[in-house]
């Protein structure tokens, strides 16, 4: 397995990198590289043209404020993984991360590369789209944000135009007064999960929202209501049977995923 | 068409390697064939078996998912790194061939260079991180048992300091400038006349 030829451009900052993508609308972004890559070694995708943004050094900055934390477009999913400050202010980050694949995969993919894959079974999407995390994009024509809920488009799909990087992506910080986790259950770990839920729940009003990976085209967000919200869960997912699990199982799991992450919110010291 | 070539230099095992190949060229397949080091093995090539792990910058990677012309100015570890120069085991690999760590050998410089890569960042490392650590790499022969039993040997020998720096006697040395080509492998895995991996020109 060799991926098809493809010619490659290394530019060392963003502006080089934006300019290249506006000269040629076909050029793909190369990150991390450990969703394409292996895209190019199945031979399932065949970019023309690799705008590879490793030697960009100012995408590699985590900047964390009490508000939130932006995360720079080269930033390793294992890098934020170890950011303590970030974690403190997103702990749903913190819980999601080590659940993205293994820590080998994690030293080279990034944070903002997931979110732009835009794999309905990912874990970083539904985090972004629970937060209401913002896309920072920039392009020849400027820069643009796009809020999580319209970025993610359909699967493997985003807002995302031809000629655009996105440059960072912003994560609100959640009230003190909230709770959150993230639960999910993959038939090995490291695996991409069935079905996963991350979850936030307001302690003194009781209101819950929840993201849920693997059971629907985007990542889902749903206002949850008290009264039997994992009832709930299960009638608003869209599941599709592959050789991993029926629609009927991970709709069985979209309740007990719920009901587990809720409990786990509620309890988070 | 002919495909455009790059000219690259790669610091494999603290030792400045050149090469001319295509931007396509894995660096597992530049580390295998361009260079002659068969150490690291190309298993699933998408990523899941771990098979092809080496250290960029101290930080074990996928050789399979890294294109040769991105990993240049990166310091390579490859299992052939992890022997002294006169050829003695490192503690890793001691701990692996006392603890029966391995049986076929397919995936072990994956393992091994893992192994490096964990003890390098936690040299203590807890029986959980060990499992979470090593779970990214498949084996079909141990049943996994003596490969923790093996890295939980390894983070000993390396406490007792049998044998230093867990990423190779090589670690934390600057890579050079090129000195000269390094001569490249010979025998059945040399690169084929003209260069170029197996498979390539299938498109
Ligand atoms: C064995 C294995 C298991 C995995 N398991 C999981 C898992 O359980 N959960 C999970 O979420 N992921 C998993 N992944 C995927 C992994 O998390 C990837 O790192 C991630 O999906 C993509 O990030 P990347 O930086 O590697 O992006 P790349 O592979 O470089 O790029 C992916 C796509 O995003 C585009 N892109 C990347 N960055 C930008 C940018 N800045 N601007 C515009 N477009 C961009 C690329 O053009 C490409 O289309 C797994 C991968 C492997 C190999």
């Amino acid at each position: 397995m060799k991926p098809p030829p493809f010619r490659w451009s290394s530019p060392g900052t963003t502006a080089e990198a934006v300019a290249l993508l506006a000269a040629d609308p076909r050029a793909k972004v190369l990150a991390g590289g450990q969703s394409l890559i292996p895209l190019l070694n199945m031979r399932l995708a065949s970019p023309p043209h690799l705008v590879d943004i490793n030697r960009v050094a100012e995408l590699d900055a985590v900047e964390v404020t009490g508000d939130g934390v932006r995360v720079g477009a080269l930033v390793r999913q294992a890098h934020l993984e170890r950011d303590e400050a970030a974690r403190k202010v997103c702990p749903l980050l913190g819980d999601a991360l080590p659940l993205v694949a293994h820590p080998v995969i994690r030293n080279r993919g990034t944070v903002v590369g997931s979110i732009a894959h835009g794999d309905p079974a990912a874990e970083l999407p539904a985090v972004a789209a629970l937060l209401g995390a913002t896309v920072r994009i920039a392009s020849a024509a400027g820069v643009r944000d796009v809020p999580a809920d319209v970025f993610f488009v359909a699967p493997l799909e985003t807002a995302l135009r031809p000629g655009e990087l996105v440059t960072s992506v912003w994560f609100p910080a959640v009230p003190p007064a909230t709770g959150t986790a993230v639960v999910e259950l993959s038939r090995r770990h490291g695996d991409y999960a069935l079905c996963g839920v991350a979850a936030t729940v307001d302690r003194e009003t009781g209101a819950a929202r929840a993201a849920y990976l693997g059971v629907a085209p985007v990542p889902l967000v749903l206002d949850l209501p008290a009264d039997d919200p994992g009832g709930y869960a299960a009638a608003s997912v869209d599941p599709e049977a592959d050789i991993h699990a029926t629609a009927a199982y991970r709709r069985h799991l979209a309740t007990v995923l719920t009901r587990r992450a809720l409990a786990a919110a509620r309890d988070r010291p | 068409m002919t495909e455009e070539q790059h000219h690259i230099t790669l610091h494999v095992n603290g030792v400045p390697r050149t090469a001319t190949v295509p931007a396509r060229r894995l660096l597992s397949d530049a580390l295998r064939h361009d260079l002659g080091l068969t150490g690291t093995h190309a298993g699933c090539e998408h990523g899941v078996c771990g098979c092809c792990t080496v250290l960029l910058d101290g930080e074990p990677v996928r050789s399979c998912l890294l294109l040769a012309v991105t990993a240049q100015g990166a310091a390579i570890r490859t299992v052939e790194g992890l022997a002294g120069p006169d050829g003695a085991l490192h503690p890793i690999q001691r701990a692996f061939a006392e603890c029966h760590g391995l049986q076929c050998g397919f995936c072990t410089p994956g393992f091994l260079m893992t192994t490096a890569g964990l003890l390098d960042r936690s040299p203590a490392p807890t029986d959980g991180e060990i499992e979470e650590s090593m779970a990214g790499n498949l084996c079909r022969c141990t049943g996994y048992q003596n490969i923790t039993t093996s890295v939980r040997r390894a983070a000993e020998l390396l406490a007792a300091g049998q044998g230093g720096d867990p990423a190779g006697p090589w670690a934390g040395e600057d890579p050079q400038e090129p000195v000269a080509e390094a001569p490249l492998a010979a025998g059945p895995y040399a690169p084929p006349p003209g260069g170029g991996v197996p498979g390539e020109a299938r498109r």
